[in-house]
């Protein structure tokens, strides 16, 4: 049973959250249709939110060696990119919604609670805005950490060059005519 | 060496044409136009072709053909499935796959085939109305496209990933039985699910669509079936947009199609929607409605030894026993299957990320997954999902999930848990953000006794969407009469897994070809005036 406290608590909470939601619905509509009309499925500032944390999906993954490091992580962004061209129409929109909420700096102190551009954020700041969304009670929330996680380990994992670090010999080969 | 018939077939004359490659709107005209070239479609379209009509197949999705299949998630997810495999529903709770393709899902499907339950059959007698939906009628047509499909019980050892299924279940006295399956010359790769790359698998791009395509009947890949117009009683056209070449938003080319007579085989997605966008007669507000799923739970294991359960057929043992030891109107019970393992399906189903998860898929070779396909529509508190339209016209599906279904979720859970231990496990995780694992089944069992078990926490995926245009006798609950006719206009009639009135309680591809090829037969017979020929 929760108590009169939490009940009030998370009552606030919802409450921000919501009133955060409506303000931002205009902006949000007006990102969300400039982003629809790119050419490229996200946008640079989207990138950057991927490029922030894809370290950190793929914890222990990545190459330590900096220059190596930078490229899997841009060659993961490009790939999350095109998987994001590959979704149905609707969902593409409602992705790119997702990722103006996420670089809109009011929404992403609220409801991630990143308090520096994405760039900029920690490992660990990121790790808990993760762990937050995909623990929320807002299904909104909980479906949006779950689109980041297909995303970037779906990309991840459908390059050959993660396949040896799992032990996976990759498909057969099969000669045609 | 493997040869692509496509190729062939196209060079002597097959009249295939990409609609994504027109460049100004045309019309064509047919004496039947099947919307669809899955297991309904491709039935329907070899049956029809062979009574001697003009057959045009229309088709969303691209065609692509064994030269085309690379065994590459990468490539296979975008090309051939549905929403690039991540269709889900409305509240994002499961994902669907579904195949959009020529074949439809047959083209990608894990070739597992089974006649109708026989209890699923007695259940829809008993409430559908569907008298002569018995074994003895419905089984000259199951064993027609047995026949046709070279449908037959897998005689080649399981893989590891099967076996354990098997194994663990002997242990607990857990009956588990070999697969039929619809290949033939199967070189056992494990790549089903990304097209069959050796042209083993007889799928309706395969078998069907090439045999309707070499008497004549036309297919258009890259167009969209966007709404029937009508006048009066009867359908007058087929109104369809080609899409642009990478399949995903429809361009300004239109092509109009006019037939006698107008097959719905979209799936059951697909076919309620092209319904509803079409305006038709709807009384009882019945389309779309009881959509259903086989909702999936999933448990995954880590083994002593290698499973490799990439390699190998993907699915040749299964179990019924959690199906036959309760009534099938009482609390759901489920179909216990494997999954091929293949990476990318695997990393984005297993719950959590950075070093929990890698360290789950360092294991890769070790895991071992177990699937629950809950028995959704048989009871009154599962009454499945309503397919609706989006403001872009397209559909999309709201199953919500009811604590009914999370009952058989959490029993499915356990039941999996207890099999993998019992096969030796080392590790059990149920497929839950909630989720770390257990090392033996007493922790496993409370810790799954005190899951959370709620949408997007517990993973839910589907690969079998059925229902939403009901056969049956009573127009207050049926979209269609028995044999699929629709009941508000003459010349339309849907053959499709969208007919069945509950889920299948089983893989549902072998349900549609029969239940098909007999209805269509008689539609065949009915528009020349000669019975159908068998399709074998």
């Amino acid at each position: 049973m929760p108590t009169r406290r939490t009940f009030l608590k998370t009552g606030i909470i919802g409450g921000v959250l919501l009133t955060a939601i409506a303000l931002l619905q205009k902006q949000l509509d007006r990102i969300g249709k400039r982003a629809l009309v790119d050419a490229y499925p996200i946008n640079n500032s989207h990138g950057r939110v991927v490029a922030a944390i894809v370290p950190v999906l793929l914890e222990g993954s990545l190459p330590l060696e900096a220059n190596a490091r930078m490229l899997a992580v841009k060659r993961t962004v490009d790939a999350v990119a095109v998987a994001i061209g590959s979704l149905s129409a609707a969902s593409q929109k409602e992705v790119s919604e997702l990722f103006a909420l996420l670089v809109f700096p009011p929404a992403r102190i609220a409801l991630t609670g990143v308090s520096v551009p994405w760039e900029q954020a920690k490992d660990d700041e990121i790790a808990n805005f993760l762990l937050k969304w995909r623990n929320s009670p807002l299904d909104l929330l909980k479906s949006g950490y779950q689109a980041l996680h297909d995303l970037v380990l779906g990309s991840w994992y459908a390059d050959p060059a993660a396949w040896t670090d799992i032990g996976y010999p990759g498909p057969p080969t099969v000669l045609k005519r | 060496m493997i040869s692509d018939p496509y190729v062939d077939g196209i060079a002597r004359g097959w009249r295939v044409n990409d609609a994504s490659r027109l460049d100004h709107d045309t019309e064509d005209e047919a004496d039947v136009v099947i919307v669809g070239s899955g297991a309904g479609g491709g039935i329907s379209a070899e049956i029809l072709a062979k009574s001697g009509l003009r057959v045009i197949v229309v088709e969303e999705g691209p065609l692509r053909s064994s030269d085309n299949f690379k065994m590459r998630e990468s490539d296979a997810y975008p090309q051939l499935y549905q929403e690039s495999a991540a269709r889900k529903t409305a509240d994002k709770g499961v994902n669907i796959l579904q195949g959009r393709c020529v074949g439809g899902s047959t083209t990608v499907n894990w070739t597992s085939s089974f006649r109708t339950p026989p209890t699923t059959l007695a259940f829809w007698q008993r409430h559908f109305g569907l008298a002569d939906y018995t074994q003895e009628q419905l089984l000259p047509w199951f064993e027609m496209v047995e026949r046709r499909l070279s449908i037959r019980e897998w005689d080649v050892p399981p893989n590891e990933n099967n076996d354990i299924l098997r194994r663990g279940g002997d242990k607990l006295g857990i009956t588990s039985h070999v697969m039929r399956r619809n290949v033939r010359g199967c070189w056992n790769l494990g790549y089903c699910g990304m097209g069959c790359p050796t042209n083993a698998k007889q799928s309706m791009l395969m078998t069907t669509i090439p045999a309707a395509l070499e008497l004549g009947s036309t297919v258009y890949s890259g167009l969209r079936a966007q709404r029937l117009e009508m006048e009066g009683d009867r359908v007058t056209s087929l109104m369809c947009v080609a899409m642009e070449p990478a399949g995903i938003n429809p361009r300004s080319v239109q092509v109009r199609i006019r037939a006698r007579h107008y097959v719905l085989a979209a799936g059951s997605i697909g076919s309620p929607a092209l319904l509803l966008r079409s305006g038709v007669p709807d009384p009882a507000q019945r389309i779309g409605k009881r959509t259903f799923l086989h909702p999936v739970v999933v448990s995954s294991a880590i083994m002593d030894s290698a499973v490799d359960g990439h390699a190998g057929a993907p699915q040749t043992i299964y179990s019924d026993h959690f199906l036959e030891s309760q009534p099938v109107d009482g609390p759901m019970g489920f179909k216990l299957e494997v999954p091929p393992m293949h990476p990318v399906l695997f990393a984005t189903t297993l719950q959590g990320f950075g070093a929990d998860h890698l360290a789950f898929m360092k294991q890769f070779p070790h895991a071992q997954t177990l699937l629950a396909l809950l028995r959704d529509g048989f009871h009154e508190s599962s009454i499945g999902g309503t397919v609706r339209l989006r403001e872009d016209s397209t559909p999309v599906l709201d199953y919500p999930l009811n604590d009914f279904l999370w009952d058989g979720a959490r029993r499915a859970l356990t039941a999996m848990a207890e099999i993998q231990f019992a096969a030796g496990a080392k590790r059990v995780v149920a497929v839950h953000e909630d989720c770390s694992g257990w090392d033996n089944f007493a922790a496993a069992k409370a810790g799954i006794a005190s899951l959370a078990l709620r949408p997007l926490s517990t993973r839910v995926v589907s690969a079998h969407v059925m229902g939403g245009c009901a056969m049956g006798t009573d127009a207050k609950h049926a979209v269609v009469d028995p044999r699929g006719k629709f009941m508000g206009l003459q010349n339309l009639t849907v053959a499709d897994g969208s007919l069945f009135p509950t889920s299948i309680g089983a893989n549902p591809q072998q349900s549609v070809y029969g239940i098909v090829a007999r209805n269509i037969s008689a539609l065949a017979e009915s528009l020349t005036g000669h019975p159908a020929s068998p399709m074998a």
